[in-house]
């Protein structure tokens, strides 16, 4: 397991600016979809759900925000959590948590997708 | 900060002075930017978790979902979701700054701290402008 910059530190250093580089277009659409949406019922957030450009940017969106999560919370985890047992459960814990939300948003969007 | 009387004296564990001293030094806008980039990320975290509740009460049906938006829509679900705006905006314009620095620009001291208050002005307009278009698109 990496637990710091040995080797592996600018690996993670380039896909956390990748994944922020991803994440810039992808949140600006939907922050700005979620305020054009103010107001709108299920039905319409449904239909627009359903919309295959938005299925796919929202996977894309839950995967490249999941991983840059993963990057980021594990920085913050290395800084702060010193005990290396301690540490190393944190991390895993951190990774399975964010990987299995980013497989619970894929496959939400996607049952949304082929529903009815 | 006093040593674990449990843990053996090694070189590695040993106390060791620390600098800076955080609790009494004057907080910068440097500094302060930089940790506001760390606690940002840190609750955007918890946004990406409530962005798949968010999601799966969709896909549960118009009941679960009219309970998460009856969260979103209250009080205390609005102040929320007005600093975690704000906390977006912050990491968004923060990453635009840090992406630049990759680059190897933007590092005299002048340009520094220009930059800073352009990331931080930047964030409250667009904080502010994100709930006005909300406000009149409700209208």
């Amino acid at each position: 397991m990496n637990h710091g910059s040995v080797r592996k530190g600018a690996g993670n250093w380039l896909l956390e600016r990748a994944t922020a580089i991803a994440l810039i277009p992808l949140t600006v659409w939907f922050v700005a979809a979620l305020i054009a949406h103010t107001g709108s019922d299920y039905a319409a957030l449904i239909a627009w759900l359903r919309k295959p450009f938005v299925a796919i940017s929202m996977v894309l969106l839950l995967i490249a925000l999941f991983w840059h999560t993963a990057l980021g919370l594990g920085v913050v985890i290395k800084d702060y959590v010193h005990a290396i047992n301690q540490r190393t459960v944190t991390l895993i814990a951190m990774r399975l948590v964010c990987f299995g939300l980013t497989a619970a948003g894929v496959v939400t969007v996607l049952g949304i997708l082929f529903s009815g | 900060m006093d040593q674990d009387s449990t843990t053996p004296y090694s070189p590695a564990n040993r106390l060791r002075p620390r600098s800076p001293n955080i609790q009494i030094y004057r907080p910068q806008l440097t500094s302060v930017l930089s940790i506001v980039n760390r606690i940002s990320g840190v609750l955007l975290s918890v946004c990406a978790l409530g962005l798949v509740i968010w999601l799966i009460a969709a896909a549960a049906g118009p009941q679960a979902y009219a309970v998460v938006r009856e969260g979103i829509a209250s009080w205390a679900g609005r102040a929320v979701l007005f600093v975690a705006t704000f906390a977006f905006f912050m990491h968004l314009c923060g990453s635009l700054r840090h992406l630049i620095w990759d680059t190897v620009h933007g590092f005299s001291l002048r340009a520094i701290y220009l930059s800073g208050w352009i990331v931080f002005a930047a964030s409250m307009v667009l904080t502010v402008a994100a709930w006005v278009t909300s406000a009149w698109i409700r209208r």
